[in-house]
């Protein structure tokens, strides 16, 4: 291990396959970044993400090891994208399921528990429609199409040569980064799907300033505002590896949601419904498998956007000095 | 030994396998609460695609016996058509029936629910039929061909624990010989406890364990309260007495104090 410049290529645009590329070559390696697509981004399970940077609201039912790597990246993805915006998230439940939020409380950490009135203050169209909430002022969301688009743009800016469109596995490169998702199951028998569906609303009647989580005993979902009036509403969580279209249940599950959480949403615009399939390990905890000179970075699960900055450090800094993260790293021999 | 369809079992706790963190934690909690059988939802995992391979393999690991639910069904024959797609999948004769009434409740529909017992019995199945504490509803389902009764302790999820401890016991007098399974409701060990102590031949539940902060200590807590529930059940629970009975004689103890 030295600080001799690689020849990397780095397999795979979603996520994480955009970061560890701009990581890589800002970090001055030779990078090649491919894609069996010709569009980047087409298939990638990201293009359909949530992309709540929450590491506390997610540690309600993730391990610790998620947060870390999402408090590290959120200052990488200030850095790297201007878009990201800091406004917090919104924890919400109907009247009836009140202990849905206190069971989301002891839970987590770093929140505010807020009444009518302050709730009046931050997110004016909610206050009729609850009394109170749990409200996360350090998390931060952004839009997922933009940031992936920049994220590459910058990769590219840095160096970054690109083959799209190129489904050969690439010879003659120092190491290899495997961002494939499920595409690379066929190499880690471990992984294994879990659907998630999204529908995106648009609607000009509501403004909100901020994912806002619905807290449910069986369907929690949440909401994201997008900028230009669209609403990102997700996700399910199947396990199941069908990556079919979105099913009626899941619709209905969706949109009843969306309309909970305020009944103007009844007149908005269904602009698409997608579903793809969020690659996991059996722990739900994201995996830096060195095999030979091939490094795996897969199974975010539904962390991709929360922990890939941090995750593209950790190979660089493996491939520079040898460091190894034990949470995340499976070195096999 | 407590035995479900000629099958014997050590661990009283039937467990769930939704709502876990992870696959992991779940095989985890199984592991610490050496549970023996495990119920898994087929409607939303799809098998009609074979789509819930990843998942099923891990539960297919922990070496228990695989009791398929129809968890979500609303009509007799959207369960019938997932308990067969259940079988084919997890090549079990065993189903654990749910015909849902309500969907806000998860109340059972009695009706639908007799009736599909009765369409999957006579093709062979072993029906755990998830019911309420009706005691005619039970003989329903024993006339059907059902040779467990599953009354739910309170609604799905609800964590309250038994709703109504005297229907249970009624049940449970009624039918001295068919196992009965408290399911759904349970919120607490202390619950699952109180179960057993009454009499009941084990408890199934999901929600408890899975959304604690904990899952897998909570799957040894109750995997204790099990164990010590029935115990006490076999030992003999006293019955309540409206007077005090202080367990040293009263005869010659000095009624005026000596100091």
């Amino acid at each position: 291990m030295n600080d001799k410049p690689l020849n990397i290529t780095v397999r795979g645009t979603g996520i994480v396959g955009v970061w560890q590329a701009l990581v890589l070559a800002t970090r001055g390696h030779q990078v090649t970044l491919v894609s069996k697509t010709s569009e980047p981004f087409k298939e990638a399970s990201s293009w359909i993400a949530g992309a709540m940077l929450a590491p506390f609201c997610e540690t309600e039912s993730a391990e610790p090891v998620i947060r870390r790597l999402g408090l590290s990246s959120l200052p990488l993805w200030q850095q790297a994208f201007p878009h990201v915006v800091q406004n917090g998230t919104l924890v919400v439940a109907s009247s009836r399921d009140q202990s849905e939020l206190q069971r989301f409380g002891r839970q987590t950490e770093e929140y505010e528990a807020i009444d009518a009135v302050k709730l009046q203050e931050i997110e004016p169209d909610l206050a009729d429609r609850f009394r109170s909430g749990l409200f996360f002022p350090r998390e931060a969301h952004l839009q997922p199409h933009w940031a992936l688009t920049h994220i590459l743009q910058k990769a590219m800016e840095a160096g970054v040569q690109t083959q799209f469109g190129h489904p050969e596995r690439p010879e003659g490169s120092d190491y290899i980064i495997d961002c494939r998702g499920m595409a690379a199951r066929d190499e880690l028998p471990d992984l294994r799907g879990v659907r998630g569906e999204m529908v995106i609303l648009r609607t000009n009647e509501v403004t909100l300033s901020r994912p806002i989580r619905l807290l449910h005993p069986r369907f929690p979902l949440y909401m994201v505002p997008w900028p230009e009036n669209y609403f990102m509403i997700g996700a399910t969580v199947i396990e199941s590896d069908d990556q079919g279209p979105v099913s009626v249940r899941s619709g209905l599950e969706l949109l009843g949601s969306a309309y909970a959480i305020h009944p103007a949403f009844g007149e908005a615009e269904i602009v698409r419904m997608s579903a793809n399939l969020r690659p996991s390990f059996p722990d739900n905890i994201p995996k830096i498998i060195v095999r030979n000179n091939t490094l795996y970075v897969n199974g975010l699960y539904r962390h991709g956007f929360l922990t890939s900055p941090a995750l593209a450090h950790l190979v660089a800094d493996y491939l520079q000095a040898g460091t190894i993260d034990e949470e995340v790293f499976v070195v096999e021999h | 030994m407590l035995s479900f369809y000629g099958r014997k079992v050590d661990s009283r706790l039937l467990m769930g396998t939704s709502m876990y963190p992870s696959p992991d934690i779940l095989q985890k909690a199984v592991r610490a609460s050496r549970a023996q059988i495990v119920t898994v939802s087929l409607r939303r995992e799809s098998a009609s695609r074979q789509s819930g391979q990843g998942f099923w393999k891990l539960i297919r690991e922990l070496d228990v016996h695989i009791l398929p639910n129809t968890a979500g069904c609303k009509s007799v024959r959207e369960a019938v058509t997932t308990a067969q797609m259940a079988r084919e999948l997890f090549e079990t004769p065993w189903i654990k029936l749910e015909v849902i009434a309500n969907d806000d409740t998860l109340q059972p529909d009695l009706f639908g629910l007799v009736e599909a017992a009765r369409i999957l019995a006579a093709d062979g199945f072993e029906v755990f039929p998830y019911t309420t504490e009706d005691l005619g509803a039970a003989e329903r389902l024993l006339e059907a061909g059902c040779k467990v009764l599953m009354p739910w302790g309170a609604p799905i999820g609800s964590a309250r624990g038994l709703n109504n401890p005297y229907a249970l016991k009624t049940l449970r007098a009624w039918f001295p010989d068919i196992p009965l399974v408290v399911d759904a409701g349970i919120g607490a060990p202390s619950h699952a406890a109180k179960a057993l102590e009454m009499g009941c031949d084990a408890v199934l539940l999901n929600t408890a364990i899975a959304k604690a902060a904990d899952p897998v200590k909570m799957a040894r807590a109750f995997a204790g309260a099990i164990e010590a529930g029935r115990q006490a059940f076999e030992a003999g629970v006293l019955e309540p007495r409206d007077m005090a009975s202080p367990s040293t004689p009263v005869a010659g103890t000095p009624f005026f104090r000596l100091d």
